[in-house]
């Protein structure tokens, strides 16, 4: 582990960086130490917050200090290499592209001198990689997106985005789970229910499948386009 | 079991313990209550564990009928409470006598009253906690603030009446404040000396944009020259996050897991309940400090709750 960095971020916690780039290998590397840390708790440690190529570790600052956590990652990240970690799982996600699902996609597709269909097909062409769930409860950040499809994010973000509203921003996709404000430029919508608080996950592994959240860092996600029949018909059901 | 008749729901009442820790991966906060110090005193005047869960009532109180009466305590900021039209002291442990109406009003001091029972409220614990998460509607009652003809049932507890009382010396150094007290945040160095020079010596308004999630600030902008792009990564309590030009907000106990915009700064650990009690208009300033002084005080903090003089009998 040549390039880790740690950054103290408050007094009761620290940032790990594996760079400071958006590649697969930090992302594996955020994955692992994940892993490693959930499979084998260190003590006083409350809470991690993976994201594209760190991950935020809070802890009881009563009972650690920023170099104790230190001198203990040091033995995790010696050991990362040997963290095996499961096959991704692939989830497909039935989106209605467009109209009042959709209603971003006709500028996006003018933005890059596109037809909207051929915005679809090029969103939905993809399979895209879970890096972390990270905003709100089960909001995935997914990439990379097709390069002919990055779009910078709304200049003026609205104040409530519906949920399963399927964005994009930069190089990232995303579903909204819940209706929160946000800046992302919306192509449509997905029926499903993202984050399910109804379901029990107390001893739930979450880098495994069946937790609250649809997805899981990790993931693989493609899109499969719907009707706005077929959207109406899954809403119901 | 006895129950609370909520008569009217107050600005914004829910049920709050210490919060969830433990499901960042799922992009999952910790809410919580905003002034963890009140919440824990207020339960321990009530002869309750620390962690209990107790209602947090927001700028204006609301008015709950005890039919089979319960033994409460209220701490945080003055809401000009009554007991049945009679005046009610903070910071002491109060029983009420079947069938009487504690009522609260307005603000006379901070943004948050707790209101602590003796038993706790019992909710159904989710991901292990009673906090309600607003923004994303999970915990607590269904996940949303109190309504008018909510009934509360109250945990069950040994019955049993002690006066108790907040010593005046704690209360005094546990008051909520103005000046917070930070440490460096993980993007500073990104900022040029003159910003933040601008920082810590400007004064910053709580803006109306200020709830459980973060607080809007106004005041001097912040100029910054970054050179480097800013990836999304975790953020942490009480993170000062300054947006492109745009004036800073404290990210707060409902915050989002992560982010994109850098942190200037970061309030410390015994300053984060004071934040819990800013209005808007309130008038903050920024104070830096250094992480062994920042540990040093919650030490300090701790061993004051810790102490044997902290609650008069």
């Amino acid at each position: 582990m040549t390039d880790v960095q740690f950054q103290p971020a408050s007094d009761q916690s620290l940032l790990v960086y594996f760079g400071q780039r958006i590649t697969l290998d930090a992302h594996r590397h955020v994955m692992q130490l994940l892993r490693l840390i959930e499979s084998q708790p260190i003590a006083g440690v409350r809470n991690l917050h993976p994201a594209y190529c760190s991950l935020l570790i809070k802890f009881e600052p009563l009972q650690l200090g920023h170099d104790d956590l230190e001198a203990i990652l040091l033995r995790y990240l010696g050991r990362l290499e040997e963290v095996r970690l499961p096959e991704p799982r692939k989830i497909e996600i039935p989106v209605c592209y467009g109209g009042e699902h959709g209603p971003d996609l006709a500028e996006v597709a003018s933005l890059h001198a596109m037809t909207s269909a051929q915005v679809v097909e090029l969103h939905a062409s993809a399979t895209y990689e879970v890096y972390f769930l990270g905003f709100v409860p089960g909001f995935a950040y997914l990439g990379e997106l097709p390069a002919a499809l990055v779009t910078p994010r709304l200049a003026t973000p609205r104040r409530s985005v519906p949920p399963g509203s399927v964005g994009i921003a930069g190089s990232q996709t995303g579903v909204y789970p819940s209706p929160t404000p946000g800046g992302w430029r919306l192509l449509g919508r997905t029926p499903l229910q993202m984050f399910h608080p109804k379901r029990k996950v107390m001893d739930q592994d979450v880098l495994s499948g069946d937790a609250m959240s649809l997805l899981a860092i990790g993931d693989h996600v493609s899109f499969i386009p719907i009707s706005t029949e077929r959207f109406a018909a899954l809403e119901k059901a | 079991m006895r129950q609370i008749h909520v008569l009217a729901p107050g600005l914004l009442t829910t049920v709050q313990d210490l919060g969830r820790e433990g499901f960042g991966p799922m992009g999952v906060s910790p809410s919580g209550a905003a002034d963890p110090i009140s919440l824990r005193l207020g339960n321990r005047l009530v002869g309750n564990d620390d962690a209990t869960a107790a209602l947090e009532m927001t700028w204006v109180g609301g008015a709950f009928l005890f039919p089979q009466g319960a033994v409460v305590a209220l701490t945080g900021s003055d809401f000009a409470a009554t007991l049945d039209g009679v005046p009610v002291e903070l910071w002491t442990s109060l029983k009420i006598s079947p069938n009487q109406t504690l009522r609260l009003g307005q603000t006379r001091s901070g943004a948050r009253c707790y209101l602590c029972v003796q038993g706790g409220i019992a909710v159904q614990s989710f991901l292990g906690s009673a906090s309600t998460h607003i923004l994303s509607a999970l915990g607590g009652i269904e996940g949303r603030k109190l309504r008018k003809g909510d009934v509360l049932d109250i945990g069950d507890a040994p019955e049993m009446f002690q006066k108790r009382k907040l010593a005046e010396h704690a209360k005094e150094r546990l008051a909520p404040r103005k000046v917070l007290r930070v440490t460096p945040g993980p993007q500073s160095g990104w900022f040029p000396q003159s910003s933040l020079h601008l920082f810590y010596r400007s004064r910053y308004r709580v803006t109306e944009e200020a709830n459980r999630m973060g607080l809007r600030l106004e005041g001097e902008l912040i100029p910054a020259n970054f050179h480097e792009e800013m990836i999304t990564e975790g953020v942490s309590l009480g993170a000062i996050q300054v947006p492109d030009g745009g004036p800073p907000i404290i990210l707060f106990v409902e915050q989002q897991t992560t982010g994109g915009y850098p942190k200037i700064a970061n309030v410390i650990s015994v300053d984060l309940p004071s934040i819990g009690q800013l209005l808007p208009r309130d008038e903050i300033q920024f104070e830096l400090v250094g992480w062994e002084s920042a540990r040093h005080m919650l030490r300090q903090q701790e061993a004051l709750l810790g102490s044997k003089e902290l609650i008069l009998e």
